[in-house]
């Protein structure tokens, strides 16, 4: 199974095995990894799964569609590297991704 | 004090649909939200989204949803008191009092909580010094727009609310639009008028940048905004307006006493009660084992939750189970003929 390494805004990391098809942020959620709150529960409608991930792990991921960068505009303090977790879904190719939650979530 | 037999705090598609299933069983209920509308999450989220598993609606959108879960209420006229948010629920000789935050007051033996993920807040600025001027110089809704009238705004945001607001106010005001990127999102009329404004030197838009402090004392004077270069710029301003959209909050419920698990209410999935006997959850709020956060599911717990209610604000009727299809005393409800 992929690892998936969360990192605190504190920067205390926490690297799970996460199965192949769920989302990073399903990964946080059922492993009860704090900092991402999904309220929606996924579809892309609130922007609390807000993650920024490293440079070298966000040119290997797929492109954000509109509806998640139009998303990210609503989320707290949003970067170049901020993603929806509820988007990023675990393949073998990112096995060792690392994601950074911010602050707080709203 | 108004006297119900149910309050219904929530009116996304579980708080409307829970007004049916009391509604042919002839008890009156009052739903209670936080929004300006009818809807919740279908509403506010995703309105032109499609919904593919509504059973038998193999498509509808969330707005479409609401509509047509409000038709289906109409023979039982309830009231909506909507941007209100419940308070205080407190116990009275086995019935639950209520207060909103207009201070209107309901008793009724049973509440069903359908609240979702919470009450939707707008989602505020996140530097910290804008607390301070909140509701002086920074505002998240415009309520009149002649406070802004020859003003200096700055308007944050890339959404529709922004562009709508920097072009209503800019007749009168001079807007800056400031945003993190340089796409907007907004209808393309919106975006070709927010344009022409621009060109004629109307309106002035700022981007890819985003506020990095305010400076004032009791109200604003200016603020300054980082572009993604790292080029600072002053602006003059007197108010700044806000549009990051609406995060959901749990608020209020937290402290009712109910068992919670994280920001979800556990229930007893035969009726849907919680640990306070005549307090219900149903919907995205509740937690049971199995528990789906799905609108189907929601409709099925308060059709059950809908029994238990009965049962307390009818104590001396006996509850009996009738079908739509062949009850006349439904369809008299229903006022179909």
């Amino acid at each position: 199974m992929p690892k998936i390494t969360y990192i605190s805004h504190k920067g205390e990391k926490k690297t799970l095995n996460i199965e192949k098809g769920l989302t990073v942020m399903e990964g946080a959620v059922q492993n009860n990894v704090p900092g991402i709150d999904a309220d929606c529960g996924g579809s892309m409608a609130c922007a609390t799964c807000h993650v920024y991930v490293s440079e070298k792990w966000f040119n290997k991921l797929p492109k954000a569609e509109d509806g998640e960068v139009d998303m990210i505009d609503m989320a707290y303090e949003p970067k170049k590297n901020s993603r929806l977790s509820c988007q990023l879904i675990i393949t073998e190719e990112l096995d060792g991704l690392e994601v950074t939650t911010p602050e707080k979530q709203s | 004090m108004i006297n119900v037999d149910v309050i219904i705090i929530g009116a996304g598609p579980v708080g409307i649909f829970a007004v049916h299933q009391l509604g042919i069983k002839g008890l009156k209920a009052v739903v209670i939200d936080n929004l300006d509308k009818a809807g919740g999450q279908c509403i506010e989220l995703y309105p032109e989204k499609p919904i593919y598993d509504i059973p038998a609606v193999p498509e509808c959108t969330g707005e479409e949803l609401t509509v047509r879960l409000l038709e289906q209420i109409k023979p039982f006229k309830t009231e909506f008191i909507l941007n209100e948010r419940v308070e205080e629920v407190k116990e009275s000789n086995n019935n639950w009092e209520i207060k909103t935050s207009a201070n209107k007051k309901f008793k009724a033996p049973n509440i069903i909580i359908a609240g979702g993920v919470g009450s939707f807040e707008p989602r505020k600025l996140s530097l910290k010094e804008a607390e301070k001027f909140e509701e002086k110089s920074v505002f998240y809704s415009v309520k009149n727009k002649e406070d802004f009238k020859n003003k200096n705004l700055s308007i944050f945001g890339g959404g529709d609310s922004a562009l709508d607001w920097a072009l209503e106010l800019s007749k009168f005001s001079k807007v800056t639009l400031i945003h993190r990127r340089d796409e907007f999102r907004g209808a393309p009329h919106t975006l070709e008028e927010i344009k022409k404004l621009q060109s004629k030197g109307k309106l002035s838009i700022k981007t890819p940048c985003q506020l990095v402090s305010i400076e004032g004392d009791d109200t604003i004077k200016s603020i300054s905004i980082k572009y993604d270069d790292g080029k600072i710029e002053k602006i003059q301003t007197d108010f700044i307006l806000s549009f990051f959209g609406l995060i959901m909050k749990l608020g209020p419920i937290a402290e009712w006493g109910l068992n919670m698990d994280k920001k979800t209410i556990n229930v007893n999935p035969e009726n849907f009660e919680t640990n306070k006997k005549g307090i219900f959850a149903a919907g995205d709020i509740c937690n049971y084992p199995g528990k789906l956060k799905l609108i189907l599911s929601g409709f099925h717990e308060v059709a059950l939750a809908s029994v238990e209610c009965f049962k307390r604000a009818r104590p001396n009727e006996k509850y009996r189970f009738e079908f739509t299809t062949s009850s006349k005393t439904i369809q008299d409800r229903l006022g179909k003929k």
